[in-house]
């Protein structure tokens, strides 16, 4: 196990004061602790948002990349590198909404990276838009009237598209939540966690609303049972429930072909392809009585 | 001689098959091939040509006019009948409109019955187009013995019984071309010693890429550059990854993240493509992030045409992203100088932490040039990670000299790497330090964009030193704009050429001659002009510009030289 203060990062956090952020950023650390991670063997990648500022607040590699463009940066740094656990920590907006296509296909790609959706339920850096994720009715700084399309149901989705590992946790509940994500860590393939994560400046309801409607999914429910878990996922009207909604059976994860080839390590480590090799690919150029064309 | 031979017919009829079988036999026989191609943007139908030029020497441009053309359709004979010269021979399978034998051409035109023949002697419909090859070897003084080895190669895989049908369906062409022609039946073209490398300028780019370095691609597909994500997915052994993206965007975010994790990465696309791009071009400025952006270019705006060729989106690889980034443009004009440009820009990006875009256009895409040799440069640069024993602790921009900071991959020897696309501290930590870090930042990436600058080859010159005239062009069109010179200096005019491989950062230049400067170029607002006269403040009376879709060839450049 590695000690929290490894973790520790010295940049100022720039989060509100009692923003539940600070608990999703706890519960990783403990996470990354107790998982004996040490930091050069993370890569956090993040888009744009206050919940995409994370990576900057524990010591770890850091990609910080363009709103909604994580996943496709995280799939790329885990196919050139995996040995590295890389782990994308962003929000609703960014993941769902700016990013939500990239999502899609990372569900069906099934690369070995966790994925942590700070889901707060709205725009919180711009001040107080909807997000995918804003229930339909609620009024914002934008949507006046209230909003008037449905949201996103992400965690149904990612159950549909062969996601294999699919949770739900509270920023409320630290403990609660580093059990979710030590085990979506330990899960070889995508794993999705979304975290409800109130925003206390511009959501509608306060952190105690939430705390009263997390509930536990139940002990009897089956993980492996993804019909079961896509009712889960959509049964938000009263309640939330909490915990790992769907586990299946690992896929093969992405690039598993390319890296039997290559092997496990970081490609800066391999060496140039032999010069023989692409002087024979320049030499099948030339046309000669005998050479014959491969279509 | 120079021979000029249009194969023309719908999408579907097989006229690749021909122009490549038919090129190849040129080859065989010892004689370089160019072959450009201009098709529509559909599946089945239309109007397509496969246009082949040869000579005893490479001509690697394109030529208008047709010494042969070969119609395997009518609509096709009447949509190229105007590129046939009046001595040109027209080989279809319509008679010809006097039976009589009275009209004057008569005696340049042959009629094949593609397809009956092919159903008699090979069996099935399918073989009209070794038919319509055969007859063009016949037309074009090529020894049956070169067609039949190179189909035999072609279609080796498929089996003996293909192979036969299409030799013996090719043969039936062949004996009723030579017949028809009687006569005019050409002597055979006597065989030479030479052999020469034919190719694309793309065929070469994941061939040279790999020998860089490059482990990894990701690309959406998209005309006229598809065929280079394709090299490296169907050639395993040139050890690339390579994934097929969802957008654009997606492609350039994880090759951007596959390079900061140290793999050499690149990417491919059209404008359309590239348009999605930019924000990650952006992106790949502020994080210091090498990156390789192939932009083959097709006439916009928005979807234009797809299929054919443009050199409209020079201005648009230099200004593409927002903020103040340094980047390297290169433009290559054959499958050589695309071979030697690949391998610098994968140099490029990593030596300067910079995007890097190589742009081609539709013709270097799917164009065959023959050369004498086509190689690696011998030596080829190593990757510049740096050593992390260097460093006790990392910070990875660190300040320095060049604007140039040491680069570790993530993770690399147990550090940890911090990348941001905000502003950042040498940490790499998001600041909003206006007084210090920002200027500092700022200063940092302009002084990489002023190094580069002196980095970045001038342009090459061809006689301009007695020129009253010089045509100034850039990328695809220099073999066009070479012959243009040569034609016009026969005629007595003192012409001279410049010729832009490197175009961004603009390179430090000579003093303008006292000459007429005129650009030549595959796009209606002379960019390249636009770009000298407000760049390095040159006079430039006027461009030569295309904008049809169709490569600029010499005759284009004569016809409108002033």
């Amino acid at each position: 196990m590695t000690k929290i203060e490894e973790h520790a990062s010295p940049v100022e956090n720039q989060w509100c004061p009692g923003c539940p952020n600070f608990g999703i950023l706890a519960a990783l650390k403990r996470t990354l602790a107790e998982l004996d991670l040490a930091p050069d063997e993370v890569c956090l990648v993040s888009g744009i948002g206050q919940a995409a500022k994370l990576p900057h607040y524990l010591k770890a590699n850091v990609y910080n990349g363009l709103h909604g463009r994580a996943i496709p940066a995280a799939i790329g740094i885990h196919v050139a590198n995996p040995k590295l656990k890389t782990i994308v920590t962003s929000g609703d907006g960014d993941l769902y909404g700016e990013g939500g296509n990239h999502l899609l296909h990372a569900f069906r790609r099934n690369p070995d990276i966790t994925v942590i959706a700070h889901d707060n339920r709205i725009y919180a850096l711009t001040k107080g838009q909807a997000s995918p994720t804003t229930p339909r009715g609620e009024k914002t700084r934008l949507q006046f009237d209230g909003v008037e399309i449905d949201p996103a149901q992400m965690l149904a989705t990612a159950i549909d598209h062969g996601c294999t590992f699919v949770a739900r946790g509270f920023a409320g509940d630290i403990d609660g939540l580093t059990d979710i994500l030590k085990r979506a860590i330990a899960h070889r393939g995508l794993s999705l966690v979304d975290v409800i994560q109130p925003c206390i400046t511009w959501g509608n309801h306060p952190v105690d609303w939430y705390r009263e409607r997390v509930v536990p999914i139940p002990d009897d429910h089956d993980p492996a049972d993804r019909d079961r878990a896509v009712s889960v996922a959509l049964d938000v009207e009263d309640s939330f429930p909490v915990g790992v909604l769907c586990e299946l059976p690992e896929r093969e994860p992405f690039a598993a072909s390319y890296r039997e080839r290559v092997g496990d390590g970081p490609l800066y480590e391999l060496p140039r392809i032999d010069r023989s090799i692409v002087d024979e690919r320049l030499a099948r150029l030339v046309v000669r009585e005998e050479s014959t064309r491969e279509e | 001689m120079d021979r000029n031979i249009f194969v023309t017919g719908a999408a579907g009829e097989g006229i690749q098959t021909i122009g490549d079988v038919v090129a190849r036999c040129f080859l065989t026989q010892g004689y370089p091939v160019f072959a450009s191609q201009e098709f529509e943007s559909r599946i089945r139908g239309g109007n397509s040509s496969v246009r082949i030029r040869v000579a005893e020497e490479p001509r690697n441009a394109p030529r208008e006019d047709a010494d042969v053309l070969l119609a395997l359709n009518p609509v096709a004979r009447e949509h190229y009948a105007d590129a046939l010269r009046s001595d040109g021979l027209l080989i279809s399978s319509t008679p010809p409109p006097n039976e009589t034998g009275t009209s004057t051409d008569e005696r340049n035109r042959i009629s094949i019955p593609f397809v009956p023949l092919a159903t008699t002697h090979g069996g099935e419909a399918i073989y009209a187009n070794a038919v319509a090859a055969g007859a063009l070897c016949a037309a074009v003084g090529l020894p049956f013995e070169d067609l039949d080895g190179v189909l035999s190669s072609a279609f080796a895989k498929r089996g003996d019984e293909v192979v036969r049908a299409n030799v013996d369906a090719a043969r039936a062409g062949f004996d009723r071309a030579a017949s028809q022609l009687g006569d005019d039946v050409p002597e055979e073209l006597p065989r030479r010693a030479a052999t020469y490398a034919y190719a694309s300028a793309h065929e070469t780019i994941p061939i040279a890429a790999a020998a860089a370095g490059c482990r990894f691609i990701s690309a959406y597909p998209m005309s006229p550059s598809t065929g280079i994500i394709t090299a490296f997915a169907r050639d395993a052994d040139l050890g690339v990854f390579a994934e097929q993206a969802e957008d654009e965007i997606a492609a350039i975010n994880m090759s951007l993240g596959a390079s900061a994790a140290g793999a050499r990465a690149m990417t491919a696309t059209s404008g359309g493509g590239f348009a999605l791009m930019i924000e990650g071009i952006s992106l790949a400025g502020m994080i210091e992030t090498p990156i390789v952006i192939v932009l083959a270019q097709r006439p916009g705006p928005a979807t234009g045409l797809p299929t054919r060729t443009a050199q409209e989106d020079l201005l648009f690889a230099i200004r593409a992203g927002h903020g103040e980034f340094p980047r390297v443009v290169l433009a290559p004009s054959d499958p050589q100088e695309t071979i030697d440009l690949t391998v610098r820009a994968f140099d490029l990006a990593d030596r300067y932490q910079v995007p890097v875009v190589l742009l081609t256009d539709q013709y270097l895409a799917d164009s065959r040039f023959s050369l004498d040799r086509l190689e690696l440069p011998a030596e080829i640069p190593a990757d510049r990670l740096a050593d992390p024993a260097d460093f006790e602790t990392y910070a990875r921009y660190t300040p320095g000299e060049t604007g140039v900071s040491p680069r570790l991959a993530f993770g690399q020897g147990g550090h940890t790497v911090c990348l941001d696309s905000d502003e950042h501290t040498p940490e790499g930590h998001i600041t909003e330090d206006l007084r210090t870090v920002r200027p500092a930042a700022v200063e940092k990436r302009l002084e990489k964009a002023r190094r580069l600058r002196k980095e970045i080859r001038p342009p090459d010159e061809d006689r301009t030193d007695d020129a009253d005239l010089i045509l100034v062009g850039w990328g695809s069109t220099r073999g066009a704009i070479a012959e243009a010179v040569d034609r016009l200096r026969a005629d007595g005019r003192e012409v001279g050429s410049i010729h832009f491989a490197e175009l961004w950062p603009l390179p430090e230049l000579e003093p303008q001659k006292e000459a007429r400067y005129w650009t030549v170029e595959g796009n209606a607002t002379g960019q390249l002009a636009q770009l000298l006269r407000g760049g390095v403040g040159w006079s430039v009376e006027g461009t030569i510009g295309r904008s049809d879709g169709l490569p600029i060839d010499a005759r284009y450049i004569l016809e409108r030289t002033p």
